[in-house]
């Protein structure tokens, strides 16, 4: 019994012993850290996802403290009302920047873009990539082997079986950028997120000659530059045989739309311009409708 | 009898549906797209536009900096387009595309057969030579023969090695050039050692060839060849890799890069580079045709063909009766290391030693399954690596583990996917990571 007590005692002096030298040793030791980073990573998404360029969320609130000048930092997923919030909490002017979100532009599905062989290795779009162009003759279209939707943290990429392409559910997509990163043909594009999920964009980035595009694909950018002459905004810039709608000037009139040979201006949740006037009378009663979407987008 | 310490296969080596063929001449292409691009560093530059009339062996595109090589025209005719065209894997690639106009070469290239061995150059010129006639290494790595042959201050040459070995399976392409071009290649050897002030060479050739070996050592007996040795080899996959053949000959180790094998003494040249360098230097011929094998189990005709650059795949496969029925897959190269080819219009270039058709029941991969840590790909690793260790991480995007497990020192030789029980992809998603942490290191290095 006796023994018994003298363990007991004996670790129990020990341990207080002990607590009070790390007592002590934690006081002379002890790390200096501004409160306001844990205040500032409790404002912070915390999904960790590396969207704003720095390690996690913990990194980025260190940031956000120790700079001076904020502007160039940006949580994409916490968006402009987490930057606002924490911004004002430290007194600092915050970063303006629309929201985003990530668009994949290859309209290549496997009615349009047919398969001339076939692959059997490892099912994934960068191990393709290293090997060969993929299944199709286009060499710059998706593979939709879905690098881009296991790389997405928030569930917003899947591959549509029918298609065979990635689609983008736009509430969930936070425009993080990883999908950016993974796609090893560099086919999805951070653009502006327009209201109602509105979008518009020429869902292909094949640089080849219209002759090659037309071979490979009947969805692709021919680069025939019709677009580019009808946009009254000078939003389209064609290069490189291929058009590009700048998200920032293009104010959703949807006149291209219809003049794309190959339809591949893709627009999402807007309706077509009505196609009838176009085709009695070529030039001149198309300047009605014109004006009436212009009127309608700028409300 | 030697070879290489460590890890290695033993794949049925098929070379019995080719070997007998004699090498033929295919007749000559009525057009040609000559990529810019057909060896290891920076692409070539054009140096002819659309509507130039060009000779055969004139020079179209001239080498962009030291680690590139020239490229010249493989045909006489018009230069009708310089463009962005699809290559044998479908990516694009600048070419440019020749119509032919009868067969006219440069004045100053000797076309004739007789073997010309005094060769009284000096290193300096024979090296600017070979480097004017845009020579490659031919096994299939087209590392610019010239930047080889330039030894670093401070090192020295002391043994040059010719790889005889052709290890891939079906090819019997450099097997075909030892036996027919011996004497053209024996002279090459020759002039290789002045280059390199060494002598002594030794020409590696695996032992499923022996009439080779024989026919070489009868020919430097009789004509008096001096410094050159054959040395038959135990076959074992990947012996004609660089490193594995220093090892097989030498017995010394080359360290990881960046280390170049003359950091052991030793530089290596391929068989059909040693015939190319005789032709350049003593016939002022440039490189601008080789010798492919092509071969298949089901092939209706197999054969050895002496090609100008720019002949497509279709014309060969053609040339041999089509492809078999049935899914099929072309390989530009052997089946262990080539390369799947999805557009047969793509051009022949300088790395392409064979053109393989699988066909059959070999055409499909089994299925994956998990990996059961046997260790068998470490035990057939011929560089000591941990296979499915680096696959493992590359899926797993981990970079910096995988580059302290030594990813970048594989030599994509396919050992470990040839070798796994659970037929995982292993080679593929190494590659991928080799590819990463090779642009990590680069880009480390620009920030310093």
């Amino acid at each position: 019994m006796n023994e018994l007590l003298l363990t007991v005692l004996t670790l129990c002096v020990l341990g207080g012993l002990l607590a009070v030298i790390l007592y002590f040793v934690a006081q002379k030791f002890k790390v200096e850290e501004d409160p306001r980073i844990d205040e500032v990573e409790k404002m912070l998404p915390g999904a960790n996802c590396g969207g704003c360029g720095f390690a996690g969320c913990r990194a980025m609130a260190e940031a956000m403290v120790k700079n001076d000048d904020i502007t160039t930092l940006y949580c994409p997923v916490g968006g402009a009302d987490a930057m606002h919030a924490m911004a004002s909490y430290l007194g600092k002017s915050a970063p303006v920047k629309s929201p985003q979100v990530a668009t994949m532009l290859c309209g290549g599905t496997c009615a349009k873009r047919p398969k001339i062989n076939h692959y059997d290795g490892a099912k994934s779009c960068a191990v393709v990539n290293t090997l060969y162009v993929g299944e199709t003759g286009c060499a710059f279209g998706c593979l939709g082997y879905g690098d881009c939707v296991s790389s997405c943290q928030f569930g917003a990429l899947s591959v549509n079986p029918e298609t065979g392409l990635i689609e983008v559910d736009m509430d969930k997509c936070t425009a993080c950028g990883a999908c950016v990163k993974a796609c090893p043909k560099g086919l999805i594009e951070l653009r502006k997120k327009w209201p109602k999920n509105r979008a518009i964009y020429v869902a292909c980035r094949s640089k080849s000659r219209g002759a090659a595009v037309m071979k490979a694909c009947k969805a692709g950018c021919i680069g025939c530059g019709k677009c580019e002459k009808v946009c009254p905004f000078g939003a389209i810039s064609v290069e490189n045989n291929l058009a590009y709608i700048d998200p920032e000037k293009c104010k959703l009139c949807r006149k291209c739309v219809n003049e794309c040979p190959t339809g591949a201006i893709h627009i999402v949740n807007m309706e077509p311009l009505p196609k009838e006037p176009k085709a009695p009378a070529a030039k001149s009663p198309a300047a009605e409708p014109k004006g009436e979407v212009k009127t309608e987008s700028t409300k | 009898m030697k070879t290489f310490p460590i890890g290695g296969i033993h794949p049925s080596d098929n070379k019995k549906w080719s070997k007998d063929k004699a090498i033929e001449s295919l007749a000559l292409p009525d057009q040609v797209a000559v990529p810019v691009a057909q060896h290891i560093g920076a692409p070539a530059t054009p140096i002819v536009a659309k509507g130039d009339k060009v000779l055969t062996g004139q020079l179209i595109a001239q080498a962009t900096g030291f680690v590139s090589s020239n490229i010249h025209s493989p045909i006489s005719g018009t230069v009708t387009a310089i463009d962005m065209l699809p290559c044998g894997q479908g990516m694009q690639r600048q070419m440019i595309v020749i119509k032919r106009e009868g067969d006219e070469w440069v004045d100053t290239i000797d076309r004739s057969t007789e073997l010309k061995r005094e060769c009284t150059l000096t290193p300096q010129e024979i090296i600017a030579k070979i480097k004017d006639a845009g020579v490659v290494g031919m096994g299939g790595a087209t590392f610019p023969t010239h930047v080889k042959l330039s030894v670093p201050d401070g090192q020295k040459a002391e043994i040059l090695i010719i790889n005889g070995v052709e290890c891939e399976p079906y090819l019997t392409s450099d097997y075909r050039t030892m036996l027919e071009r011996g004497e053209e290649l024996l002279t090459g050897v020759e002039i290789l050692m002045r280059a390199l002030q060494v002598d002594k060479a030794v020409i590696g050739v695996e032992n499923n060839k022996p009439d080779a070996v024989a026919h070489l050592r009868d020919l430097i007996k009789k004509n008096n060849y001096r410094g050159i040795e054959v040395m038959a080899l135990k076959t074992r996959y990947p012996q004609g890799g660089e490193k594995q053949l220093i090892a097989a000959v030498t017995g010394r180790q080359v360290p990881p890069p960046p280390a170049l094998p003359i950091s052991v003494g030793a530089v290596v040249c391929n068989a059909s580079t040693a015939v190319a360098v005789y032709e350049a230097v003593q016939k002022n011929k440039p490189l601008i045709e080789r010798v492919v094998t092509i071969t298949g189990k089901h092939l209706e005709h197999t054969h050895n063909l002496k090609l100008r650059f720019g002949t497509t795949f279709q014309t060969v496969v053609d040339y041999a009766g089509g492809l078999p029925e049935g899914d099929v897959k072309v390989i530009n190269g052997g089946p262990m290391m080539g390369r799947a080819v999805v557009n047969l219009a793509a051009p022949i270039m300088k790395g392409c030693s064979g053109i393989t058709v699988i066909s059959g029941r070999d055409v499909a991969r089994h299925k994956e399954q998990a990996c059961i840590k046997c260790a068998k790909c470490v035990a057939a690793c011929p560089m000591g690596l941990e296979p499915y260790l680096l696959s493992k991480l590359a899926r797993k995007k981990m970079w910096d583990r995988a580059e302290e497990h030594n990813i970048v020192d594989c030599i994509e030789c396919g050992c470990c996917s040839y070798t796994c029980p659970s037929n995982l992809p292993l080679l593929d998603y190494i590659r991928i990571g080799k590819q990463t942490v090779m642009g990590n290191i680069r880009a480390r290095a620009l920030k310093k």
